[in-house]
């Protein structure tokens, strides 16, 4: 045979061989078998690998060019047809992986979860943040108080006749009749305008209590907030344009506030304060006023230095409007059917 | 109050455009409760005669009547009422007519036989509230007449104003007439007087023997009277401001009260025995009052005695039998006074018996009007009287004590200006003033301009600057004030408290617990029941019922009719909370000796057991850095002995956590577990959590290993895990139970606990004989608690 013919068949023999080879990984059924057959195909006794010795014994170099890189270019294509494969192999057990992991989540969606805030609670925490955002801080006190603090410190001594409209709960504790369950939150007034100095801007949220028997739009135990800013220079301007804030900030843009002349013994001016709603239609809302004189002396401050106002509405009413509640003894029912809607 | 849109505009020319009047009412702060239409004609009502009536022998509860409705035509009309006879004139309601409530009349009848209309009764005219007999038309109406316009009435409004305590001249149509006309420029008239010449002198001794309750009483004579019906007008009046008619003498003195604030009481001067005595009540006397009641009197109750002492009447309040005014009286004895106000609401408060007058008397008369309302009452009585004689010599007592006509009060100028952030002059104050009567005396003062205004007697409210700077301001217009928000110097926030009893609501709602609020008013016997103490609680003096007369110790009561109410009602899941206060029994006052009260929080779940209450104290622990131990020697009444502990700090007790005592469930007919924790807050959320300062993460290798071990149940796995922490020293850097196990394998009384160790130092690798060495020093630990390392 000729050293011409002998590369000829040589050549021949590798694209016979690799293109067995390529068949085989081609026909493989699993990645184990891929992995075997790509051993198997690295061995040196393999049929590509045995051309390897069959260069020695060509003479020219030319020749031993030609068949290394025939042999070169085989193995490059059978490692990257075993790569491919790997990756065919891989992804179909991942896709299988995925299908057999489907899972139906509706199955898990559970009833359970986060517990829901009184809706009084809620209101309040509204109300307290509006007012936060106007530069007020938040004043607290006890729910049981003195006469004193809850009527004689706000323009009400004893004989007065306003103090008979407050239904109030009075408590087997001390005097009779000298210690109380608070029936406005206004108390706190007293107890801020001791405690802190002017300038005072603070709102007091809190639990009152009056001798009403409960109906659809009263019960004994209800809340209030109350407000009150004492500084130099508190005009009724600055009443009226507090109210006007923050109706705007806790209802929002289109609607607008008015103060109308009413009657309180710890203002004066003493005003209503109603909101218009967007649709023309006023609803009350709460009392205000110009702190009175003897109430900021009550409180330690001198009525000829500084000028205050203050202002009180009930959140019951502003819970139980919000959530368009019929009746606002449900809202103490403690049933969950109720509180969780909320 | 209620005011007549047609009488207020005898005080001046108000008009009838009732939208613009109720604006201006509003804006004077007298508030408009309601707005009612009242006498409105209706079309084919007429005024018939009564001809005769006849009985059917089928018909039992109707009768025929036949009726002559001017044009000399006998209708026939069946009839339910029976008040009518021949002759008397009554309102027809012709074919045709519409009823206010949308009836129809047709000639529909019973028995066959047609009826030719429908007679009325007041009510069903809008005239009257007397809805049981047909109404009977004064004699003098022109029959086929429209019974509307044969009456004179027209339709008109009725204002229902809201008037507040610090207006009491505005209980009268007088005052309101008064402010509005001030606000609308409408000139007002007082209404006129009696101008008849007053006849012969006829007194009647007057004698005031507690002159700070009584400062001024005036007693006038009138004789000529004829006790009967009062005129049509007033009669109408009087119904639609909501006062029922009774005679002529009664209508004339409730006019005048309407009018003028004044009430008046009339005696009957034949019956008066020897002059009149006003004194105060002798301890244990007691008087019969109109009503047939024997009143038990306290001193501070004003009586009018006759002249021998003897009580007639509670002044101001109810007056008595025996002077009553009849239908024979002919002589008036007229009594018109000022009485001390909180007096007269005392006593009518406490018999209940608070009425029109007392409560004017309450809020405030003026004194100087009683000449104008006596001359009143005689103009409107000689209405139906007309040979009424007011006699000379009126005893009119006056004491030191009465008001004077005019209080001066000064007003800075200043002090308006700086109250209601305007800049008006003295002279404009002067002018708003002068509007509603309040004259300015003088203007002193260049620098600091101060006014004195003189305040009218009939504005017993305005006693102070204050007042008129109020004044003023109504006035002037609050709308006209402007509108500033002011520039708070504070920062807004909420204080570290409010801000952590909000992260504290937060953890709490996050575990799933909803925020119930029950009642803070217990029943007797709500404590018992709950396992506490009802010893020292706080009493209501004057609860709204029994059922709520007690003051909570604790949250758990409410809480526990809170799960009853919902497992009657079947709901799954009760999770519940409460953040309230409570007033714990025996406790020491605080500083203003006022009973003890502070916030407490109280968690439950209903079927749930102390691992979850644990569980929800280990998440507020973490979350809100709150520092307790354990401690199951002794727990929280109430709560179950063998399955909770008291969180305690030391000797503070800080709340319990737990399981409801099931003895507390049986009587609270709660059938499954409670799992609960309670803390009290005043402690825990008035804390600053410490700032964490940042250590170095360990770069080094960590050794996790197990210990197992059998431990008495006698020892609590508290104990072991603290012995084994000391044991560990800073190289165990973390100690979890993570398995508790009982049964085979182990003694009766013991159980398994197994333990996950880590240990890791912060500057080297551990070596395994370090690792050894520590192990072995905890083994070492608890084994000195009886622990015994299991295989």
């Amino acid at each position: 045979m000729s050293e011409q013919n002998t590369v000829g068949a040589i050549s021949q023999a590798i694209e016979t061989a690799r293109d067995a080879a390529l068949q085989a990984i081609k026909s493989v059924s699993d990645l184990d078998a891929l992995r075997a057959l790509g051993v198997e195909l690295n061995k040196k006794e393999s049929l590509l690998n045995s051309f390897k010795s069959d260069m020695g014994k060509l003479s020219l170099v030319e020749d031993k060019r030609t068949i290394g890189q025939l042999l070169n270019a085989a193995a490059t294509l059978i490692s990257a047809a075993i790569e491919t494969r790997t990756t065919e192999f891989t992804e179909l057990e991942i896709s299988n992986r995925i299908a057999r992991e489907s899972l139906d989540l509706t199955e898990l969606l559970t009833q359970r979860r986060r517990g829901h805030s009184h809706i009084v609670t809620q209101a309040t925490q509204r109300l307290e943040d509006v007012f936060v955002g106007l530069g007020f801080q938040i004043a607290e006190g006890p729910e049981v108080e003195t006469d004193f603090n809850n009527f004689e410190a706000l323009n009400m001594p004893k004989s007065h006749p306003a103090r008979s409209e407050f239904d109030t709960m009075f408590l087997e504790y001390g005097e009779p009749g000298s210690v109380l369950l608070r029936t406005h939150t206004s108390p706190v007034q007293i107890r801020v305008m001791k405690s802190w100095k002017p300038p005072i801007y603070a709102i007091m949220p809190g639990r009152v209590f009056r001798r009403d028997t409960p109906d659809a739009t009263h019960m004994p135990v209800f809340h209030q907030i109350e407000g009150l800013v004492i500084d130099r220079g508190i005009t009724f301007a600055h009443l009226a344009g507090t109210i006007e804030a923050f109706t705007k900030a806790f209802f929002g843009e289109d609607f607008s506030s008015r103060l109308r002349p009413s009657f309180f013994p710890f203002t004066e001016p003493s005003a209503e304060f109603d909101i218009r709603r967007a649709d023309g239609e006023w609803i009350e809302l709460g009392g205000c006023g110009m702190v009175h004189p003897n109430v900021l002396l009550s409180g330690g401050i001198d009525p000829e230095e500084f000028t205050g106002f203050a202002f009180g509405f009930g959140i019951d009413r502003m819970a139980k409007e919000r959530h368009k509640v019929g009746d606002i003894r449900e809202m103490y029912t403690n049933d969950l059917r109720f509180l969780r809607q909320f | 109050m209620k005011i007549l849109n047609s009488w207020l505009n005898d005080f001046g020319a108000f008009g009838t455009n009732v939208e613009k009047l109720s604006t201006a009412m509003t804006s004077l702060g007298l508030a408009v409760d309601s707005l009612t239409q009242v006498d409105t004609p209706i079309k084919g009502v007429v005024v018939a005669k009564v001809l005769r009536t006849e009985r059917h022998p089928d018909a039992a509860k109707v009768h025929r009547v036949y009726v002559d409705a001017g044009d000399g035509q006998e209708l026939h009309v069946w009839c339910g009422a029976f008040n009518m006879k021949s002759g008397d004139l009554i309102p027809l309601a012709t074919l045709g007519t519409t009823m206010p409530d949308g009836r129809l009349i047709t000639p529909r009848g019973i028995l066959g036989i047609e009826s030719h209309g429908m007679l009325c009764s007041g009510t069903e005219l809008g005239l009257t509230t007397d809805a049981d007999g047909i109404l009977i038309l004064p004699k003098d109406l022109k029959l086929g007449k429209d019974v509307f316009s044969a009456l004179e009435i027209k339709s008109d409004c009725v204002f229902d104003l809201d008037v507040t305590r610090n207006r009491p001249d505005c209980n009268g149509y007088l005052g309101v007439a008064r402010d509005l006309g001030a606000h609308l420029r409408v000139k007002i008239a007082a209404p006129i007087g009696d101008k008849v010449k007053k006849g012969a002198t006829r007194s009647i001794k007057v004698m005031i023997a507690d002159k700070k309750c009584c400062a001024r009483y005036n007693m006038t004579v009138m004789s000529g009277v004829v006790v009967g019906e009062s005129p049509n007008w007033i009669a109408r009046r009087l119904t639609n401001c909501g006062m029922r008619p009774i005679n002529n003498v009664v209508d004339a003195s409730n006019m005048v009260m309407l009018e003028l604030n004044q009430p008046t009481h009339a005696f009957d001067a034949e019956k008066v025995n020897n002059g009149f005595k006003i004194r105060c009540a002798r301890s244990g006397e007691t008087l019969v009052t109109l009503d047939g009641q024997t009143r038990a009197l306290e001193t501070t109750d004003l009586l009018i005695c006759d002249g021998k002492d003897n009580p007639i009447g509670l002044a101001g309040v109810m007056g008595g039998a025996a002077t009553e005014i009849s239908g024979q009286t002919q002589t008036v004895a007229l009594e018109t006074a000022w009485f001390e106000g909180s007096g007269i609401a005392r006593t009518a408060t406490r018999l209940g018996l608070r009425s029109e007058a007392s409560m004017r008397f309450e809020r405030g008369v003026d004194p100087h009007g009683i000449d104008h309302a006596v001359s009143r009452f005689a103009f409107l009585l000689r209405e139906s009287c007309p040979n009424l004689v007011v006699h000379s010599g009126a005893s009119d007592v006056k004491e030191k004590t009465l008001p004077a006509k005019q209080r001066v009060v000064a007003l800075r100028l200043a002090q308006v200006n700086r109250v209601l952030g305007t800049k008006l002059t003295t002279k404009a104050i002067s002018v708003i003033l002068a509007r509603i009567g309040f004259a300015t005396k003088s203007v002193s003062g260049a620098k600091i301009p101060s006014l004195k205004i003189a305040v009218p007697s009939w504005r017993p409210d305005c006693e102070s600057e204050i007042d008129l700077v109020e004044e003023v301001a109504r006035h002037y217009g609050y709308d006209q004030l402007g509108k500033v928000v002011p520039q708070s110097t504070m920062h807004g926030r909420l204080s570290p408290l409010q801000q952590r009893r909000r992260d504290l609501r937060d953890v709490v709602l996050s575990m799933g617990l909803s925020e119930a609020m029950p009642n803070p008013f217990l029943a007797p016997g709500d404590l018992t029941k709950a396992g506490l103490t009802e010893d020292n609680a706080i009493r209501l003096a004057n609860p709204l019922v029994f059922e709520e007369s007690i003051l909570r110790t604790s949250l758990r009561p409410g809480l526990l009719k809170a799960i009853g109410y919902n497992i009657s009602h079947r709901t799954s899941d009760i999770l519940l909370f409460e953040l309230g206060h409570v007033y714990p029994s025996g406790k020491a006052d605080s500083v203003d000796g006022l009973p003890d009260e502070y916030e407490s929080v109280c968690l439950v779940a209903v079927g749930e057991t102390s691992a979850l209450a644990l569980d929800w104290w280990s998440q507020l622990s973490s979350v809100m850095s709150f520092g307790a131990q354990l401690d199951q020697s002794s727990v929280e009444p109430g709560f179950h002995p063998k399955r909770s502990a008291t969180l305690r700090r030391g000797k503070q007790i800080l709340g319990c956590v737990g399981e409801i005592d099931p003895r507390v469930l049986a009587k609270n007919q709660i059938n499954a577990t409670v799992a609960c924790l309670e803390l009290n807050l005043s402690v825990l959320l008035s804390e600053t959590p410490r700032v964490a300062n940042a250590k170095p993460v360990s770069r080094f290798p960590r050794s996790d290993f197990d210990l197992a071990f059998a431990v008495p149940n006698s020892q609590t796995a508290g104990a072991v895990i603290k012995a084994l922490r000391q044991a560990g020293g800073v190289e165990l850097v973390d100690l979890e139970l993570f398995d508790v196990y009982r049964g085979a394998g182990l003694a009766d009384d013991s159980r398994s606990l197994t333990f996950r160790l880590c240990l890791q130092a912060s500057d080297r690798t551990l070596t395994d004989a370090e690792v050894t060495t520590i192990r072995q020093r905890c083994l070492d630990a608890a084994a000195k608690l009886g622990a015994r390392l299991r295989d």
